[in-house]
């Protein structure tokens, strides 16, 4: 069983705005898999369904076992969910978002203690742990959202955008914190419109363009359709889609 | 249970983050101070106005005063629910196990209790005055009550036009509308006798009213069966507006 299966998802919004025209992937437990592609392809839309947010128009989804539509509860006990647009709440300490956040998923006050500060440590918080989140960086920002996400042990960790306007050094941080994550064998799904956060961070990648996947697999495999040499994901995006790839520019 | 320990969670975060804008709650405690004093200054001649019924106006004023201020502060709660949808923070807290009449009813505590911090400031500068609560601790209650379940009720209605809405200028243009005509079709700072015939009518019906004659009753020791009946009544009103922002909430999240 995977850890996430979604089966010809689709989503209208209530303005008729097409954002998912049916959307199937699987990704097996302990994967790092991406979703590649522009603004507006339909990553975040995906990863709200996969949360709990947003309700899909049709098709079906589970996540660790889980029908995100039936069993929504089940869902939001196993997962963690770091948005693209933050949820720190700015005026409270790093702790406090940590505690908080494990206080809403009934972690015993005693263990809860024990894994904020394993985290705040883990995470390079300590020193600004007790210091309201509105004087942290974008970095530290990032990594207190990561480990708000974790707090409870989840089984399948979402990360929208997890590095979008982050300075290369950040970056660079938050990547080696992927890989560490994956290394412990949590599932990760992650979105990017990085080519290159893709190429170095997912076992598996699908790359979505106008609410659906036009190619999957291993970068490896992805690479491999395209002939020639010193092919880049670039290239397979501009076959799977027949336009150049434009990243943050949409 | 869950439901209970996740208000109380979510109350200590709106708690935490009002204690740390020291401006803001130094403004809110001499606001209301400022309103005695004004009030009390202005309209100081009024009590002299044959059949105002009251022999000082800062004894009239004190309980009026604690429920105007329930009124101001509660009716703009939905402004830090707007607030939170806007930073990411209410996604974040729907993707966890929160009970989600939590994230509801610990907005209501946070204004009910905000409100009754500022209602004890009040009485206690008002008596510093020169006015007494006739009505003993039951009466200061009383006032206490009424503002708790004033202030619970408009911040609920706020809440709930805050999540139709969506926007912040929405929710400070109709508060406004709202606001100021309820203070004024009440006996707030104008004695009910002296008010013309058709507002004394509509004012029957303003939950407002209801509020300021329950806690003047009470600080002034007055028959209790018609304070009963006020507070009955508010009670009713700040369960329908709790309902209402339930409801409301539900059909944010479905539009989704």
């Amino acid at each position: 069983m995977g850890a996430i299966e979604v089966e010809d998802l689709r989503k209208t919004y209530a303005g008729g705005v097409e954002a998912l025209r049916g959307v199937s992937f699987a990704v097996r437990p302990g994967e790092v898999f991406a979703l590649l592609g522009p603004n507006g392809a339909g990553k975040s839309t995906t990863v709200r369904i996969l949360t709990t947010l947003s309700a899909p128009t049709a098709g079906q989804a589970r996540v660790a076992g889980f029908d995100v539509v039936r069993q929504p509860r089940e869902v939001r006990r196993r997962i963690g969910s770091v948005a693209q647009s933050s949820g720190v709440d700015l005026t409270a300490t790093g702790r406090e978002n940590l505690t908080l956040q494990g206080h809403l998923f009934r972690l015993p006050p005693a263990g809860l203690r024990s894994r904020t500060a394993e985290l705040l440590r883990l995470f390079q918080l300590e020193a600004a742990a007790d210091r309201p989140a509105m004087t942290y960086s974008g970095g530290m920002k990032r990594r207190l959202d990561v480990a708000m996400g974790l707090i409870h042990r989840p089984e399948v960790l979402f990360l929208d955008e997890p590095t979008t306007g982050l300075d290369p050094e950040s970056r660079a941080v938050m990547w080696k914190e992927v890989r560490r994550l994956a290394a412990e064998g949590l599932t990760l799904l992650l979105t990017t419109h990085y080519l290159e956060e893709a190429d170095q961070l997912a076992q598996r990648i699908a790359i979505v363009d106008g609410g659906r996947i036009v190619a999957a697999g291993t970068p490896a495999e992805l690479k491999r359709e395209i002939p020639g040499e010193a092919v880049t994901l670039d290239d397979v995006y501009l076959k799977a889609t027949g336009h150049p790839y434009r990243g943050e520019g949409g | 249970m869950d439901f209970l320990s996740d208000t109380w969670h979510l109350f200590v975060r709106l708690l935490r983050a009002t204690a740390r804008m020291p401006v803001f709650v130094l403004i809110s405690i001499v606001q209301p101070i400022l309103w005695v004093l004004l009030f009390g200054q202005l309209f100081a001649k009024v009590t002299t106005i044959q059949g105002f019924g009251a022999s000082s106006y800062v004894q009239f004023l004190a309980p009026g005063i604690s429920i105007m201020t329930a009124l101001f502060g509660a009716a703009y709660s939905g402004m830090g629910m707007l607030a939170d949808i806007d930073r990411g923070v209410l996604d974040r807290l729907l993707t966890t196990p929160v009970s989600r009449g939590a994230l509801i009813a610990a907005r209501i505590l946070h204004s009910a209790f905000q409100v009754v911090i500022q209602a004890a400031i009040i009485l206690a500068v008002a008596c510093l005055l020169g006015a007494r609560p006739h009505g003993g601790l039951a009466g200061i209650l009383t006032v206490f009550l009424a503002a708790a379940l004033l202030g619970a009720a408009f911040a609920a209605f706020s809440n709930a036009l805050a999540l139709a809405a969506r926007k912040q200028e929405l929710v400070i243009a109709v508060m406004n509308f709202i606001v100021l005509p309820t203070t004024f079709l009440s006996s707030m700072i104008m004695s009910r006798n002296l008010m013309p015939g058709w507002i004394q009518g509509v004012s029957r019906f303003n939950p407002v009213n209801w509020a300021v004659t329950a806690a003047r009753d009470g600080f002034e020791g007055r028959s209790s069966s018609e304070v009963a009946l006020s507070l009955g009544l508010l009670a009713v009103f700040a369960l329908i507006c709790a309902a209402l922002a339930t409801r409301s909430f539900s059909r944010y999240r479905r539009a989704m």
